[in-house]
């Protein structure tokens, strides 16, 4: 039996998880036949927008969500947020995450309908993944076989989106030699650590890896190693880290610390960030152990430029100063 | 093996009642103070939440009376406190404090995990232990029993401080008591004296009901004494939030009959799940105190506390529907008094105006 769906124009706010999944949501809505509306890359505005809807004591990433949120809202006839509890087995993100829907309902006037359907992956993973499918799809009035096959198509993209992340990273591979520099010597390789919505984000985030790469310096991303690494390293800590993007960081802080070529690291984090408060304290405390230098940059809507400019510049100098060439 | 714990309110009388039950040497760490903050602040990340820097004061001032180890709650996320014990300890070792700590959490992989910590801490024979055990659960009701009966004196009494010269007394005499029978005497009078204090004729008490995180709620010095200065203005205090409420939810799961927390009946539709910490229940037991008629509602949250800044954000649409005002105080190192004191008198004084409105 095939079900009529009706064209449904859903709004996504590019913000938090949408730097995590996108591939996936964007795939999923369209096999659907609905037509998706993603925000614009965040702006002052939106920032703003933001900034004036929600509490002051969130940190910055949930303020430009409710930012992107309220510039899709009157443009679109439902918003999709997803009520992420949990991503995988005994993990979490964070209790944001977990309120989001509810939040955005009680700040934005005139709100759309807000698709939440509920993410929890904690303790039957697959049976979760499903219902969550299930969710999405029957609030757009989708059933049946024909939600399956999106889910299938939605599997592939993110899949292949993934894969050629991890691609890239191999180019930057720690080890490999690049280019030389107008300095004359081999660009530092720097790992820059902080969750995708930070890094990729060129506004809200300062394009800091920009920044790095224009003093001189090879970013490595947490992205552009394997996975197992991380997760590797991170099974050496005395407790498991229940934070999934915790644990993402924490991996590829360990794991970056331990290589030769890497010759400092920079943790990016928001104001307010409550698992980074702690996950980027130890992180810091393994790396001072190991005589790795650390660079924690805090963001919040006062940060200046300016400001971050100049940390970078001297942590890097610092970083030259001790490897020379 | 001289054994601490971190100071939240008066579980210190709990549980230092349950450790020399089951035959520990404890060493209570010196009350919460402005040192112990500092302390705390001196070392601990900047951004971490207040609990985690008073905890660490309490450990260290702790050491310096001798104490070896730690007994402390975890947790398994999302809550921050789950990893506490991680960063708490990592810092001790930086700093060159040989503390051994004993986390008690739900088990990981099996259960036997919790079984072999209570096993390796207990050094008396098993019905002892059982009966240290009951007798700390049972000063936990009496001290949250008289503390409900001071919270609804402190507005009415003749000259504000003489309920909490009682109750201190009382959390004195509790602490010294052995057996079930002290306990009921020791409650029992101190109800009488409570009773028989002079109290100021007609005055017109608000009710205020208190949310929050559970350690902002009960522990004083991050509170700033919140109760007493609402008491001093006239106001009673009522919180769903008490150490017997909390241990019957978390230890015991609700087995015993004592009212709990029903979030997931009161909390929709304005927050639909669960976020960590006391978020849902902040939520909820907004709803129960508007519903009972209370004047009005006080959440406390240490700063970048998350579930509550979700509890903070739905809010508006509780305070909208069902016309409880709200007012959300965060607090962590740089709280000053004087901007405290300020809020809530004009809260207060906002409650009054509102009040005199309706009734006339």
């Amino acid at each position: 039996m095939v079900v009529k769906v009706k064209q449904w124009r859903l709004g996504v706010p590019r913000a938090l998880f949408y730097y995590y999944y996108a591939p996936w949501w964007e795939a999923f809505f369209k096999a659907l036949g609905a037509e998706v509306v993603v925000s614009p890359p965040t702006t002052r505005e939106i920032m703003d927008l933001g900034i004036s809807l929600a509490v002051a004591e969130a940190c910055l990433p949930v303020k430009v969500f409710y930012g992107h949120a309220a510039w899709l809202a009157p443009r679109v006839e439902a918003l999709f947020v997803p009520r992420l509890v949990s991503v995988e087995k005994k993990s979490f993100i964070c209790p944001k995450l977990m309120g989001l829907p509810d939040m955005l309902r009680a700040a934005i006037k005139d709100c759309p309908l807000v698709i939440d359907a509920t993410v929890d992956l904690s303790r039957r993973p697959e049976e979760g993944l499903r219902a969550a499918i299930r969710d999405t799809a029957r609030a757009i009035g989708a059933r049946g076989r024909q939600v399956e096959r999106a889910g299938e198509i939605a599997r592939a993209r993110y899949w292949d989106w993934l894969a050629r992340q991890q691609e890239q990273g191999r180019e930057f591979s720690p080890g490999k030699k690049e280019g030389i520099t107008p300095g004359g010597r081999p660009p530092l390789a720097v790992g820059l650590l902080g969750h995708n919505y930070l890094l990729h984000d060129h506004y809200l985030g300062m394009d800091i890896a920009g920044k790095v790469t224009r003093l001189g310096g090879r970013v490595i991303l947490p992205e552009n190693f394997a996975p197992e690494l991380g997760e590797a390293s991170c099974r050496r800590l005395p407790k498991r880290l229940y934070w999934t993007l915790g644990r993402k960081i924490m991996g590829a802080a360990l794991h970056l610390m331990e290589q030769e070529e890497v010759a400092g690291l920079i943790h990016l984090t928001a104001f307010g960030c409550g698992p980074d408060s702690l996950v980027g304290d130890l992180a810091e405390r393994y790396a001072h152990r190991r005589g790795k230098p650390f660079l924690l940059l805090t963001l919040d809507e006062h940060t200046g430029e300016a400001g971050v400019e100049t940390r970078l510049e001297a942590f890097i100098d610092m970083l030259a100063r001790r490897c020379p060439a | 093996m001289k054994v601490t714990f971190p100071h939240m309110g008066h579980l210190w009388l709990v549980l230092k009642a349950a450790l020399t039950g089951i035959g520990l040497e404890v060493v209570v760490p010196p009350p919460c103070t402005r040192r112990t903050l500092e302390l705390g602040v001196r070392h601990a990340p900047e951004s971490a939440c207040l609990p985690l820097k008073v905890n660490l004061g309490n450990f260290l001032e702790a050491q310096e009376l001798g104490a070896d180890t730690i007994i402390m709650a975890g947790g398994v996320g999302p809550c921050r406190i789950g990893y506490y014990s991680q960063v708490q300890g990592e810092i001790l070792r930086d700093l060159g404090c040989a503390y051994e700590m004993i986390v008690f959490e739900p088990p990981d992989v099996h259960f036997s995990e919790v079984w072999d910590k209570i096993k390796y801490l207990n050094r008396r024979p098993w019905q002892e232990g059982v009966h240290g055990v009951i007798m700390a659960w049972l000063k936990a009701c009496a001290v949250d029993a008289l503390e409900q009966e001071v919270q609804r004196l402190r507005p009415r009494e003749a000259s504000s401080g003489m309920a909490d010269a009682v109750f201190r007394r009382a959390l004195q005499e509790l602490d010294a008591a052995g057996s079930r029978r002290e306990i009921n005497r020791v409650v029992k009078e101190k109800k009488e004296e409570l009773a028989a204090l002079p109290r100021r004729p007609d005055v017109r008490v608000l009710r205020v009901g208190i949310v929050g995180e559970i350690y902002t709620v009960l522990e004083p010095l991050v509170n700033l004494d919140i109760e007493k200065r609402l008491g001093a203005l006239g106001v009673e205090v009522v919180r769903g939030l008490f150490l017997s409420r909390w241990i019957n939810d978390n230890l015991f799961k609700g087995l015993l009959p004592l009212p709990g927390h029903h979030p997931e009946k009161t909390a929709p539709p304005f927050l639909n799940h669960f976020v960590g910490g006391h978020g849902w229940e902040s939520v909820g037991d907004t709803v129960t105190f508007a519903r009972r008629g209370c004047d009005g509602v006080i959440q406390l949250a240490p700063l970048t506390c998350m579930p509550e800044i979700v509890a903070h954000s739905v809010m508006p649409a509780v305070q909208q529907a069902t016309g409880i005002p709200v007012m959300t105080i965060y607090l962590d190192e740089q709280t000053g008094e004087a901007g405290l004191q300020t809020r809530l008198e004009a809260f207060v004084d906002m409650l009054r105006r509102q009040k005199g409105v309706k009734a006339g």
